[in-house]
């Protein structure tokens, strides 16, 4: 495990918010997934030790809850609200879209490496529809010219870094 | 008859152009003026205020909020503790995402009026995973708040103590449902609790007496104890006390929130004045008015009965439009207020494409516990999803219907409710298409995009 300090400051940190540490588990998971990008089988071993519990308390967790991944993802995430809200105003046709830009299919890494993108449930912003959330950022009213302006600005990042 | 202004209790500031997030802001407009008030009150005051002033849960449910306080167990001697609910997770709801992203003090001084009100020392404002920008905004307002003595040891000199911490869930819309979000607090997943015995408010978070409340309704309370429970009477209508928001998506011209009376604007002003109506060249065909487990709407159904108005029973007669947005109007009509959520659909809507939607997500969110609704919820998607992809069976409406009728009441939590409930309203409302689709669609080829 090669956690940062600031994420270890953050884990002794949050840990202390509960009376009971196992409590701390969602917290840490999430920390940890920041930092490294995905909880692989040493990281449940490793929270399970920090909190006191055995591996199968995080893992039983970590397979129950959607946002936590168990596979690397591309460097970029994006996240289309696949529910009803959304799908009424567009949002199957703005997945397609993303798929398109990136020739991947939704769960995958592109074969660059550079995007996961995933058809999600409700993110909670369905008077906006279409929602796409890239990473932490929410955009809205995500129409097939947002997408592919949002999917040349990926790109433009990408080449940006490869290009120094 | 023209719709009512908007009555903005809860959003007043919400798009303010100038009104930010941090502490001077709110201040500035008064902030933290009600909980100083409220603090130099007796705690057993406020619940009295908030019990008169008739204020119902804005989850889902409509509980009234000071039942729910009076239920706690105080004599056990063990710690009480409060739970925001900050889940949001209902398909067609966003209000608390404004108020969390605008004005987060709001929410939490009206956490901390209900937290001095029940005695809590500590309090966890749980939000949905998906709210990155939100959890971060609120851990930013505690900090600021706590920098000012107004969160933390002896709050504002007093001798009174209260934390509060955010904690972030990861995706689960069981989350919402009060004892899975226990669950999920105390690290584990969130399968719901049988009750009885888990009452959250004898048996709830570490098995100690504990409130969960909305973030909407959190900041009614303070609302409440700024104005009285009397006044705030005088907001809405009997039963249907204070203000609503309604989150308005799908197919009109203008989506977005919108603050009302509660119980003064019927449905068909909130869509067609203040929403402006049908999209181009449309017309409305359904509206599912509280979250989209709530039983759907068909425009051109009519709705009679009698109901109380005041000592007296009259009669009603009304369609789809004439109905009043409150709980027991909602209720009357076989369909619930809920959350809020307003998801409207137009004619260019095919209503088993919309099910097999609504269905995907309950078979994806269903938490697995119980069998009926594990099983069921999987199998109502698949029906649905084989329908929709050419491959429907003569027998799959009546299919559907069993399955679905098998779920409600035999699970431990209302998901079971809450997933067949659409099954069961879409098939009653539009039982035509559904019987129909083997004919119309068989060996059609599967649509490149649904809906």
């Amino acid at each position: 495990m090669n956690l940062q300090p600031t994420t270890l400051q953050k884990i002794d940190e949050v840990i202390t918010h509960y009376p009971v540490k196992r409590s701390a588990t969602l917290p840490l998971l999430h920390l940890v997934q920041e930092d490294l990008g995905w909880i692989s089988p040493e990281a449940m071993e490793w929270i399970a030790a920090k909190l006191e519990l055995q591996p199968i308390n995080i893992y039983e967790v970590v397979t129950f809850y959607p946002m936590f991944r168990q596979k690397p993802i591309g460097r970029r995430h994006i996240k289309v609200c696949r529910t009803l809200s959304c799908a009424l105003t567009g949002g199957y046709k703005v997945c397609a879209e993303f798929q398109k830009q990136f020739g991947s299919q939704p769960g995958a890494v592109s074969a660059d490496g550079e995007v996961t993108i995933d058809f999600v449930e409700c993110l909670a912003s369905c008077g906006t529809g279409p929602v796409v959330m890239i990473d932490d950022d929410l955009h809205v009213k995500v129409d097939l010219a947002r997408a592919q302006q949002l999917s040349a600005q990926i790109k433009a990042g990408a080449k940006a870094r490869s290009t120094p | 008859m023209p719709a009512p202004d908007q009555h903005r209790l809860i959003f007043a500031h919400i798009d303010e152009p100038g009104y930010s997030h941090d502490l001077a802001c709110y201040q500035k407009h008064g902030g933290y003026a009600v909980m100083k008030r409220a603090f130099a009150r007796k705690p057993e005051e406020l619940i009295d205020e908030v019990k008169r002033s008739g204020l119902r849960g804005r989850g889902g449910a409509g509980f009234p909020c000071g039942v729910k306080w009076s239920l706690v167990d105080r004599k056990s001697g063990k710690p009480i503790y409060l739970i925001v609910n900050a889940d949001e997770s209902e398909p067609g709801t966003f209000k608390d995402r404004y108020i969390i992203h605008q004005d987060p003090h709001q929410l939490l001084e009206g956490t901390l009026i209900a937290c001095f009100a029940n005695n809590v020392k500590q309090a966890y404002i749980y939000i949905r995973g998906e709210m990155p920008l939100g959890a971060r905004i609120l851990e930013k307002a505690i900090a600021e708040a706590r920098a000012a003595n107004l969160v933390g040891p002896n709050i504002l000199g007093t001798s009174y103590s209260c934390e509060i911490y955010v904690h972030r869930g990861a995706g689960a819309y069981i989350c919402g449902e009060e004892t899975g979000l226990i669950e999920s607090l105390e690290g584990k997943r969130a399968n719901p609790r049988i009750k009885p015995p888990y009452f959250p408010a004898v048996l709830g978070l570490y098995q100690c007496p504990t409130i969960v409340n909305n973030v909407e309704t959190l900041c009614h309370v303070k609302h409440i104890a700024d104005m009285g429970g009397e006044a705030y009477t005088k907001i809405g209508t009997p039963n249907n006390t204070g203000t609503r928001i309604f989150c308005v998506s799908g197919h009109v011209q203008r989506p977005g929130y919108y603050e009302f009376e509660a119980g003064k604007i019927t449905l068909g002003q909130l869509l067609y004045e203040v929403c402006g109506g049908p999209l181009p060249g449309r017309a409305f065909k359904a509206v599912i008015p509280g979250g989209s487990s709530a039983k759907i709407l068909r425009f051109g159904e009519r709705f009679k009965g009698k109901r109380k108005v005041g000592a007296e029973l009259v009669d009603y007669d009304w369609g789809v439009e004439d109905v009043p947005m409150d709980f027991d109007s909602l209720g009357m009509i076989g369909t619930m207020g809920g959350s809020g959520g307003v998801i409207v659909m137009d004619d260019s809507v095919n209503m088993v494409e919309a099910l097999a939607n609504i269905n995907a997500f309950y078979a994806h969110e269903s938490c697995g516990q119980c069998t009926p609704c594990r099983e069921g919820s999987l199998w109502m998607k698949k029906i649905t999803t084989r329908m929709v992809h050419g491959t429907a069976r003569a027998e799959d409406a009546a299919l559907l219907k069993s399955v679905a009728d098998q779920i409600p009441g035999r699970t431990i939590c209302a998901f079971g409710e809450a997933c067949s409930w659409p099954t069961q309203s879409f098939l009653a409302k539009f039982g035509d298409e559904f019987k129909n689709y083997s004919e119309t669609k068989q060996g059609s080829p599967a649509p490149a995009t649904l809906i």
